[in-house]
């Protein structure tokens, strides 16, 4: 018996040391990937490029603030993350941080005392970028940011996520495997930058990627079969990639490249969280950059190449083209409001027009999974971001004052029914639920 | 007080088509530019956005996108020794208000004047003889067709203006127009779709020898993308296009083509509610100084310094503003001197309507450029001697709207309310179309525009006052079209058929509308005293003052007015680019 409250005395005892130690080790922070030549000095520009790439204006600038100034807030599934100040003021910002404080902050989400971030900063991506784009990067920050003295409001998350210590046994989960990218030998220049920029900075799998059972993005690279094969992000559902019927697999090359620095191509439009991507990130650009994204994107199919978009098949008319151009009286409500609300500009055929009117037949948004983007595309209308190819802000109207819940669920489920789609019915609760959010 | 804004390299009065077409131009000169609108700034979502803008009784009756007669309008009368009295009621032209002033609110119809009509007084000289009127004023454009093709071509580029080529480089080509101006090359777009009433005309003009083309115009028969890389989305064929704006992106507009484009520019600027109410010149009057405009938000004027100034207004509010602050000498009709208010000229039209009692024309179905033309009885196909009068038009059939207010055609003597309106709405609607013949205008002494010595705008200011009505030669014209019409119209069988031409005497009528073509007061010439701006639209007086729009054509075309608007103002732009600003000065 008293051997027995020994063992376990020296359990809780060890255990408490592995506790503390746990708690209070500080974490190896990661050095750099290459040692640059002591006199290295980023090209003029490249920092900026670097941050626009990395998109890191989207989330530390709030809506109205001064850029990099943090404040805005990040709905998490754990609570609300609130932005941090990233210009160069010594007292709120990062003005005091090393070289190596940012590098451990973008490899490890480790600040220079040691705090965990949460990971809504996709560090799990950053920790591929290389060492010349973080020193271009830290370089941006520190010459040409505008120091910014505001302290925002402190991130408090529920237990147990206000623990931030917990993060430690996260991160070797999610972000422990070797920093640095790594090319894929056998692919070409084109295929690697596009790699790079995806995996790395672009961080897109932040999205497109499923979530594994602990949150943490399933599939960080292209070797692992579920990596930008879809994901979710605050209830929206982010468009797998990879698979034989998604955008960047049925479309050319230059199409997906034309989305992401114009926000538009000739079947889609980016919408939401993506409309934001382009307008802050993706435009910024160069065409080369984004054709490596799209080409690479193409060459990670998870199915056979779809030749069909190459050379369209001849026009099958679908039943739902019959039933629209019949508009007989006792068509039901949906078509019948898709008729008198969207078929002036999206056609019978559901196919729009290139790059003005976006095809809803085959349309990612209109079968996603969670239905809440189509819904809050009917509800609020959708906008295209200006851009240096195409400065056109484009806007289709809302129908929240003219159409009811019921209504939006009706002519949602017939969209996403129509044509050659197969999703999913929309309820009026659903409509609800996205209409209710408006009022916050 | 006035307060004083800082310079600007350029200050455009005006942003509608044509300062939208300067502002880009001279903004990619990296000149520091702003534009003024009086109006209120519009886009296409949320302003004509869809369904509220397809509201006839707003828009096509109330006239909601046109300016208010009590925020200032001007004086009419028909002659000499009438007494103006202020346009209250709009009726017969509708100036727009807001950004893209009349371009948001157009037909779209699109064309390039005909060949004889750029140097119209030498033409009818040479071929003619001296047969022109005493009192008709008309005069030679200071340039050439070819001169203006490159720009009528840019325009038509930018604007994405669907339609037939009929010579492209004096080759004829099969289904355009034959008797057109050579083009460099092919529309943009290609043509509209024409609705059965259109194709009815055009086989039975064809059957009579005539040449029927697709009406060109700035509806989008496709997607498009422009040299701004701004985009147009195909139209729908709603038929809500003039008095409304295009929720759609299918109609050329300032919108569609330019502006979003040009906002991107970070030296370029545009304010609204902003009022030109002067141009200001220096001392010696040689120069402008920049414009005072009232500041409706602030509520109070603003002294804008500018280095150039350029009207960019519509028409008859460039002549005014050319007037009010001593631009040019103000024409005299009784000693023919002076040359602001000079050559004012106007539209004139007619037309047939036809009723068919087994037809249906689904009049629901329409643009504002949709239909068949024919040129046959265009200028350069008339004998000015032989038919004795000069002058010419283009007529088209094409149904724009069906709108049910003002676009229900009712056979004559029919009552206007109760049963019996009724039932002849059950009996007649969507059987009837229309043939229009749109025919040119001349200048004479007697059609002017100037000062009114009575009336004054809501600022203080005289209002203008516009002397104007129908002339012999015109109404001969329209005759003439009307008895070359009728052959045609019983070839098609109607039930019944019924005219709308003017007739000998005719008085100008303020109240129906006519068009909103509205023309000259500020011609362009080569004769600082028979125009008050020169072939590059810059005023003889005032080198730095320039003045776009139709207020500079000598005398109507027998189109509508937009192309010829846009081709002159790249014209323009060309010229105060490459020639005026490496060294200001009189470009003549």
């Amino acid at each position: 018996m008293k051997k027995l409250v020994r063992v376990l005395g020296v359990l809780v005892v060890l255990g408490l040391v592995a506790l503390l130690a746990f708690i209070f080790v500080p974490v190896q922070r990661t050095g750099p990937v290459t040692q640059l030549a002591a006199d290295f000095k980023p090209a003029k520009g490249q920092g900026e490029y670097v941050m626009r790439a990395g998109d890191c204006l989207a989330c530390h600038t709030n809506e109205g603030g001064k850029p990099f100034a943090g404040g805005r807030a990040i709905q998490s599934p754990m609570g609300t993350i609130w932005t941090t100040n990233i210009t160069p003021d010594k007292e709120t910002g990062i003005g005091n941080w090393s070289l190596d404080d940012f590098r451990a902050a973008l490899y490890d989400g480790v600040t220079p005392n040691g705090t965990h971030l949460y990971p809504a900063m996709p560090y799990e991506n950053y920790r591929k970028m290389s060492e010349e784009d973080i020193v271009a990067l830290y370089d941006y920050f520190m010459h040409e940011v505008e120091p910014v003295s505001d302290k925002v409001e402190e991130t408090k998350l529920g237990f147990p996520f206000n623990l931030r210590f917990g993060l430690r046994a996260w991160n070797w989960l999610a972000a422990s495997y070797e920093p640095g990218f790594k090319p894929t030998t056998g692919q070409d220049e084109q295929f690697n930058r596009g790699k790079y920029l995806v995996e790395g900075a672009g961080h897109c799998a932040a999205c497109h990627s499923p979530r594994n059972l602990f949150m943490a993005q399933d599939g960080i690279d292209d070797t692992s079969k579920v990596f930008l094969t879809g994901g979710e992000i605050d209830g929206y559902t982010a468009p797998d990639l990879r698979g034989r019927d998604s955008g960047p697999q049925k479309w050319t090359t230059e199409q997906t490249a034309a989305y992401l620095s114009t926000a538009r191509n000739a079947h889609s439009t980016a919408t939401g969280e993506m409309m934001l991507v382009v307008r802050d990130s993706l435009q910024y650009l160069t065409k080369e950059d984004n054709m490596a994204i799209a080409a690479y994107l193409k060459k990670i199919g998870t199915a056979p190449a779809n030749s069909a978009s190459a050379t369209p098949a001849a026009p099958i008319v679908t039943e739902t083209e019959k039933m629209l151009t019949d508009a007989k009286a006792d068509m039901p409500l949906g078509p019948r409001l898709y008729l008198d609300n969207c078929g002036g500009c999206h056609f019978v055929t559901g196919k729009g027009a290139g790059e003005t009117f976006p095809e809803l037949d085959g349309n990612s948004l209109v079968t996603a999974k969670s239905p809440k983007g189509l819904i809050s595309v009917i509800l609020h209308g959708a906008e295209l971001p200006s851009t240096a190819d195409r400065p056109m802000k484009m806007r289709m109207q809302g129908y929240d004052k003219r159409l009811s819940d019921e209504e939006i669920a009706a002519l949602a489920t017939f969209l996403r029914e129509g044509w050659t789609n197969k999703a999913p019915a929309v309820s009026a609760a659903d409509v609800k639920a996205v209409r209710d959010l408006a009022h916050h | 007080m006035a307060r004083t804004e800082k310079k600007k390299n350029v200050v455009l009065v005006g942003f509608g088509w044509t300062g939208a077409i300067l502002g880009m131009e001279l903004a990619n000169e990296g000149l520091e530019i702003l534009a003024l609108e009086r109006g209120h700034d519009q886009a296409t979502v949320p302003d004509f956005q869809y369904p509220n803008m397809i509201d006839e009784l707003k828009y096509g009756v109330r006239l909601g996108m046109m300016q208010k007669p009590r925020n200032g309008t001007l004086t009419i009368r028909r002659d000499q020794n009438e007494t103006a009295l202020p346009y209250r009621s709009l009726g017969t032209f509708l100036p727009g208000i807001g950004v893209g002033g009349a371009g948001t609110h157009w037909n779209g119809l699109n064309w390039r004047p005909m060949q004889s009509e750029y140097h119209l007084r030498s033409y009818t000289e040479e071929k003619f003889g001296n047969i022109i009127p005493e009192d008709m004023t008309i005069q030679d454009y200071p340039m050439s067709y070819a001169e203006l093709e490159p720009h009528f071509d840019r325009f038509e580029y930018v604007a994405g203006i669907s339609g037939q080529a009929g010579n492209v480089n004096g080759k004829i080509v099969e289904g355009g127009n034959p008797f057109e101006a050579p083009r460099s090359r092919d529309y943009p777009m290609p043509p509209m779709h024409s609705t059965w009433d259109g194709k009815k005309f055009g086989d039975a003009a064809k059957a009579m020898g005539y040449h029927p083309f697709p009406s060109p115009g700035g509806i989008a028969s496709k997607d498009y993308v422009n040299e701004y890389n701004m985009q147009m989305g195909p139209c729908n064929h709603c038929g809500f296009c003039e008095r409304f704006g295009c929720y759609n992106y299918s109609k050329s507009s300032p919108q569609t083509a330019i502006i979003d484009a040009l906002k991107r520019k970070k030296n370029f600027e545009y304010r609204t509610h902003a009022d030109v109410l002067r141009v200001e010149l220096a001392p010696d009057g040689k120069t402008a100084t920049g414009v005072t405009y009232y500041d409706e938000k602030a509520q109070e004027e603003v002294f804008q310094p500018a280095d150039i100034v350029i009207l960019t207004a519509f028409s008859l509010h460039n002549v005014h503003l050319m007037l009010l602050s001593g631009i040019g000498k103000p024409y005299d009709p009784n000693t023919n001197e002076g040359v602001v208010g000079r050559n004012y000229s106007y539209q004139l039209t007619g037309g047939y309507t036809l009723f068919f009692k087994d037809e249906n024309f689904n009049p629901f179905i329409g643009t504002g450029a949709n239909g068949m033309c024919i040129d046959d009885f265009g200028m350069d196909n008339i004998d000015f001697a032989k038919e004795g009068f000069i002058g010419g038009a283009y007529w088209r059939s094409g149904q724009t709207n069906g709108q049910p207010i003002r676009s229900m055609g009712l056979p004559a003597g029919t009552p206007s309310w109760g049963a019996g309106w009724k039932k002849a709405i059950g009996e007649w609607y969507g059987h009837s179309m229309n043939i229009g013949a749109h025919g040119s205008l001349m200048s004479y002494r007697g059609n002017y525009l100037d000062l009114d010595p009575t009336y004054k705008d809501p600022r203080g200011r005289a209002m203008m006052r516009m002397t104007f009505n129908w002339q012999p030669n015109d109404l001969k014209m329209i005759q003439f079209m009307k008895s070359k019409m009728e052959p045609l119209v019983k070839s098609m069988n109607p039930d019944i058929a019924q005219d709308g031409f003017k007739k000998d005497g005719a008085m100008f009528d303020v109240r129906p509308y006519q068009t909103t073509h509205n023309t000259g007061g500020a011609v362009t010439g080569d004769d600082p005293k028979t125009s008050a701006i020169n072939r590059y639209l810059q005023a003889w007086d005032q080198h730095n003052v320039f003045v776009m729009g139709a207020s500079a054509f000598p005398q109507n075309t027998q189109y509508n007015p937009t192309g010829m608007v846009g081709g002159l103002a790249y014209w323009a732009a060309e010229h105060i680019r490459k020639d005026y600003l490496p060294n200001p000065r009189p470009l003549v």
